[in-house]
């Protein structure tokens, strides 16, 4: 096995392991266990493989791999290039760490159905990373779908009032992939290729620069992933459904579904369509950021009326997908550079915030704000990452969430769009006062609930099992260490991945 | 006049698409029983696969076999067969429509066990409670 | 001239992380209190070592720069030490030591609960002041003004209770609210415009660069930096006095506002320039608002009773003195603000030492209560007289010379009017600290006849005080302590 088996590797490894998971994982729960963690540890290894491979030769252009040694535009490629480099590294990287600390929830929660369980969330995984690694627009189509499937059936773990919402999130999300597919059949007429980068090719032509029904295809495919990632205002199926799940569902879901469709925006704008379109023929830069600035005012104001954590992180989900499209739409280096950055620093930040929350859940067998009370002093570990997870979505140097909020601040001042600007701060300003909150409620231990004597009463420590713990610290870890490395990161690999014309 | 029609017949294929398309989204905002939600997002997908395979049509154009299969140095007349590759993206499509189908079903038969009814609003109010 | 420094190049960055390897230190030895006080007093005298061994390199005339990491392209967390910086950490970390002092003999009379906590947050926040002390751009003084904001918090808030999460909401509000809505977008501006976020004595930006987005500029600083108290964003300090004395007395008279002090004089001299600031008459813009606040903030410290709460609005005004002094845009003016810095930490540090000397010997929190209370406590009493001395800045104290300083720099710029300010709030001060002094003294009480004669805080509540309150007389006769910094960093 060459190094140049790594990509194929990246989506094999999950889609066998749920193979393997399926046929043998109800022998005992420990094997779909471990399965799961090896499939996810092997593919996560290949793509460190790959992304240093990238770092080390970006300049020179992506990697291509070719399914089956068909060339296209025959055959499926996969391409490499640092955009998806980085996304697929944050996405094997946080699955993996959700499969580790699933350990003990799944077990708790679907102790009948375990192995299906898993089974569904190693293909959950092998569909985010082929949607990440395709150069193929139809069988981006088809993975989102995988995807997609899996995640209903997730999302319905959660039992109860969680099959009413994800059934509406089954309706949405139906509408945005038929979206999505009926665009790119517009572009398959036109073009007469699938392949991402014949397609990129043909658009330069001056005939199809201005054809109506280009300009259609884009509508109807930038409508269908809106839908799929939430942008505000087709973001009403997300909270309900995102709340409703079980804690591992919601752990694996909410950090990686929308952060994968936002790169699928990015890469449909820059790498099926082009700069010149996307920025100057559709002219739609001011009001796409001006949605998004809606977008984070609407999802911070959301989040605030909130008294169950899980649903407030929801909208602070809403809100920080509007970072991530107004970021890739202002239309400079800078913001580009945001949204890019922010997909990963965000994949990680929510990461490890619903992580926390589970483990307070899994410890209280409560989610409502109530749930937070004391923690500091009963779960003082579990409270730290909470808190650092927090920092990074207030933006407090130096976790990772701050350096996105300053690339997206500045593209948003170079830009000239101080509406975003002002929603960036005022969603931050929101993000201190309902972490502050949290964070309040969690250190003052049993303050009304009993007599002024009580106070200062021993409290007993019981944090959450170590299988939780080591992912959560692992998560929080990362944070600071993407933000120490922004400098790396930012000119080591997104800066390759900004389409050309637009170079810091 | 004239223009009009042919607007209108010379697109037959595209316009039942559209129509499909359009009952398939009303069915499934608009409805408030459940199935009937599947039922329209039945319709939506099939506009689609319809849509797709009418592009892959050409005039006057056969089937895409080959007659004379491998061995012959005969030029291919590629205008004389239709497109397969439209047909061939439409087998994968429909399998996923398939699997969504059984998917909203099954959660569908979920949601009348939890809540007793699959109308909508009834639903909601059980949540509401 | 170009000989190498005689210490470690990392020493900046070691200063900074002495009293962040003591956190995990005093975190686990929490159950032997004389242990866990032990690494406090270690860590704080290496500190003092490490910035006292790069004093005489610095006097010299040379800076000392030190790259730790590069976290944006181009843009560094870089420590650099020059005199200003030299001057705040010099100020800073000896009060440490004291104040840790006070800190055991106020805790342990007190019986407060969660003292191991407190000791650890309480490094944690030294940290980040010696961190912006030394910090050689903008992007790390933001850094570590978050990180003070943020490790203060539970110290304000110690006591768990309904008043300490009021103060502590405020005091969180205020402060990171004001850094994330005006100092960050103030800072992304910068380096948009400048390209550059590093001090330099000249300013960072191009020549010609418009005044109303430097006007602009530099009320986003002056508002961002709310550490500095300046109105309207003073009031998370008055309501910060919930914390423990030692945390009032070190945090809100020296390190955490004198952060925010230190934090505006850095963008005047180092992003800005005072030339600049001069040009364009942006220094008239920066006394007026100042000016307000040293009026204001003193006319409210005289309907205060509670001494704390007093303490504090004078703090306000103090504050504003400073950032008078160096808006002033002229050479004096620069010196006097900056050595003020000085001045007022020993001075204010000493008065609040006191209020917490008598909170612990007598339990009183305010000045109504307080009559006769200096034949109680004289040593105490002594100290608080100096200390008020130096912040009206009277003989023999040490305020005298840097306002002197000031008052000579408001002539040089050419803003007589400031003298006015001077003068009035001069009076001010005099007139909300003498009379505790008098009553202390001379007035008596209604409990009088139940007092023994000596009543005296715990001897390492009185020590501090008296310390501070020698140092405040040194410094009157022997301002070159900190009068040749200021100079060699105004020379370069």
């Amino acid at each position: 096995m060459s190094l140049e088996q790594h990509a194929i590797i990246i989506i094999l490894a999950p889609l066998l392991g749920a193979l393997v998971i399926s046929l043998i994982g109800g022998l005992h729960r420990r094997v779909a266990y471990l399965t799961l963690v090896a499939a996810l540890a092997v593919s996560f290894s290949s793509t460190i493989a790959t992304l240093s491979q990238v770092a080390a030769r970006a300049a020179e252009g992506p990697l291509h791999y070719f399914l089956g040694d068909w060339q296209p535009p025959y055959g499926i490629e996969l391409v490499i290039d640092p955009l998806n480099a980085l996304v697929l590294t944050m996405v094997a990287g946080v699955s993996l760490l959700v499969a580790i600390y699933s350990k003990e929830t799944v077990r708790r929660e679907s102790p009948d159905r375990l192995h299906h369980y898993y089974t569904l969330f190693a293909l959950l995984v092998a569909g985010l990373l082929g949607i990440t690694a395709t150069g193929d627009i139809f069988n981006l189509y088809v993975l989102t779908e995988i995807a997609a499937l899996a995640s209903y059936a997730l999302l319905a773990s959660g039992r109860g009032f969680a099959y009413y919402a994800t059934f509406k999130y089954i309706i949405m999300g139906t509408i945005g992939a038929c979206f999505y597919l009926l665009g790119v059949g517009y572009l398959y007429i036109k073009t007469g290729t699938l392949n991402m980068a014949e397609m990129q090719a043909f658009m330069t032509r001056p005939a199809l620069l201005h054809s109506e029904s280009i300009r259609v295809a884009f509508i109807l495919i930038m409508v269908g992933l809106w839908i799929k990632m939430a942008f505000f205002p087709l973001h009403g199926w997300l909270p309900n459904a995102y709340t409703r799940t079980s804690t591992t569902t919601s752990c694996l879901v909410a950090p990686l579904m929308t952060k994968v469709s936002v790169y699928v925006m990015i890469r449909v704008m820059f790498g099926v369509f082009t700069l010149p379109y996307a920025y100057h023929v559709m002219g739609w830069n001011t009001a796409v950021v001006w949605l998004a600035s809606l977008a984070i005012v609407a999802g911070s104001i959301g989040a605030l009326a909130q008294t169950n954590l899980k649903r407030m992180l929801t909208y602070i989900i809403v809100a920080e997908v509007g970072y991530m499209v107004g970021g890739a739409w202002l239309g400079n280096a800078a913001g580009l550079t945001g949204a890019i950055y922010h997909i990963i620093s965000d994949g990680l930040m929510t990461a490890c915030l619903f992580m926390a929350v589970g483990a307070i859940t899994f410890k209280t067998g409560e989610i409502n704000l109530e749930a937070m009370r004391g923690v500091f002093r009963r779960m003082p570990v579990t409270a730290a990452i909470f808190v650092v997870g927090g920092l990074a979505m207030i933006g407090i140097p130096p976790t990772c969430g701050f350096f996105s909020k300053w690339y997206l601040l500045s593209g948003g001042l170079a830009a000239g769009h101080y509406g975003f600007v002002v929603a960036l701060l005022f969603s931050s300003l929101v993000n201190a006062v309902l972490f502050f909150r949290l964070f309040e409620i969690g250190y003052y231990p049993l303050f009304d609930a009993q007599s002024e004597a009580g106070q200062h009463d021993k409290v007993v420590v019981a944090e959450a099992p170590l299988s939780m713990l080591v992912p959560m610290l692992i998560t929080a870890a990362m944070i600071l260490v993407v933000g120490l490395y922004t400098s790396r990161i930012v000119s080591g690999l997104i800066e390759y991945a900004l389409p050309a014309g637009l170079k810091l | 006049m004239e223009d009009l029609f042919n607007y209108i017949i010379g697109r037959y294929n595209y316009w039942a698409a559209i129509i499909l398309l359009l009952i398939g989204l009303y069915g499934m905002i608009a409805k408030n029983n459940l199935l009937k939600k599947v039922i329209g997002m039945t319709i939506f997908q099939a506009a689609i696969i319809l849509f797709y395979v009418s592009i892959g049509d050409k005039r006057g154009a056969t089937i895409p076999i080959l007659d004379h299969g491998h061995g012959t140095h005969q030029a291919i007349e590629a205008a004389a067969y239709a497109n397969p590759l439209p047909h061939v993206l439409m087998l994968t499509a429909i399998v996923v429509g398939v699997s969504t189908l059984g998917v909203a079903l099954a959660i569908l038969q979920k949601i009348y066990r939890v809540h007793g009814t699959i109308e909508e609003d009834e639903i909601l109010e059980t949540i509401d409670q | 001239m170009m000989d190498t420094a005689p210490f470690l190049a990392a020493t900046p960055a070691l200063a900074v992380a002495t009293s962040l390897v003591a956190v995990p230190l005093i975190a686990i030895s929490g159950r032997w209190p004389n242990l866990r006080e032990g690494w406090t007093f270690l860590a704080g005298a290496v500190k003092l070592l490490l910035v006292l061994s790069m004093a005489g390199w610095i006097l010299a005339g040379h800076t000392h720069t030190y790259d730790l990491w590069e976290v944006l392209p181009g843009l560094m967390i870089r420590f650099k030490v020059d005199g200003f910086g030299m001057l705040f950490a010099l100020v800073a970390s000896p009060l440490w030591l004291i104040t840790s002092i006070y800190s055991v003999g106020y805790m342990r009379s007190l019986d407060e609960h969660a003292q191991t906590r407190y000791f650890c947050f309480f490094a944690v926040a030294l940290s980040a002041t010696i961190g912006v002390a030394f910090s050689g751009n903008l992007f790390t003084l933001y850094l570590f003004y978050e990180m003070l904001s943020l490790s203060t918090y539970p110290l304000v808030t110690h006591h768990q209770d309904k008043e300490a999460r009021g103060g502590g909401r405020k005091y969180l509000t205020y402060l990171l609210g004001t850094s994330i809505a005006f100092a960050l977008p103030a800072m992304i501006i910068t380096y948009m415009t400048a390209g550059s976020l590093e001090f330099s004595a000249a300013g960072v930006f191009p020549a010609g660069t418009s005044p109303a987005p430097l006007t602009t500029l530099l009320l986003l600083f002056l508002f961002g930096f709310a550490k500095a108290g300046i109105m309207p964003f003073h009031s998370w300090l008055p309501g910060a006095m919930v914390a423990p004395t030692p945390v009032s007395a070190l945090l809100h008279a020296v390190a955490v506002v004198k952060v925010g002090v230190f934090s505006i004089v850095r963008v005047f001299t180092g992003i800005f320039g005072l030339e600049l600031l001069a040009d364009l008459h942006l220094n008239t813009l920066i006394c007026s608002i100042a000016g307000c606040t040293v009026l204001v903030s003193s006319l409210m410290a005289l309907s205060q009773d509670n001494l704390k709460r007093r303490l504090a609005f004078s703090t306000i005004g103090q504050l504003s003195y400073i950032i008078l002094g160096v808006g002033l845009a002229s050479k004096l003016g620069a010196q006097g603000g900056m050595l003020h810095i000085a001045m007022h930490a020993f001075g204010k540090i000493t008065l609040f030492f006191c209020a917490g000397a008598i909170f612990v010997a007598t339990g009183k929190k305010y000045i109504s209560e307080m009559g006769g209370i200096g034949r109680q406590m004289p040593i105490t009493m002594t100290a608080f007289f100096v200390g008020s001395l130096s912040v009206i800045g009277l003989p023999p104290a040490g305020g005298l010379i840097s306002k002197l300083f000031m008052v000579q720099g408001a002539l040089q710029a050419e803003l007589a009017w400031v003298l006015v300010i001077y003068l009035i709030s001069s009076l001010l001060n005099a007139a909300y600290f003498f009379p505790i002094v008098y009553q202390a003294f001379f007035g008596s009480s209604q409990e009088a006849q139940h007092q023994g004669p000596r009543q005296e805080a715990p001897f390492c509540a009185v020590l501090p005080p008296v310390l501070t309150a020698t140092a405040s007389v040194v410094l009157f006769f022997f301002p070159g302590i900190f009068l040749d910094f200021i100079t060699v960093f105004l020379a370069s």
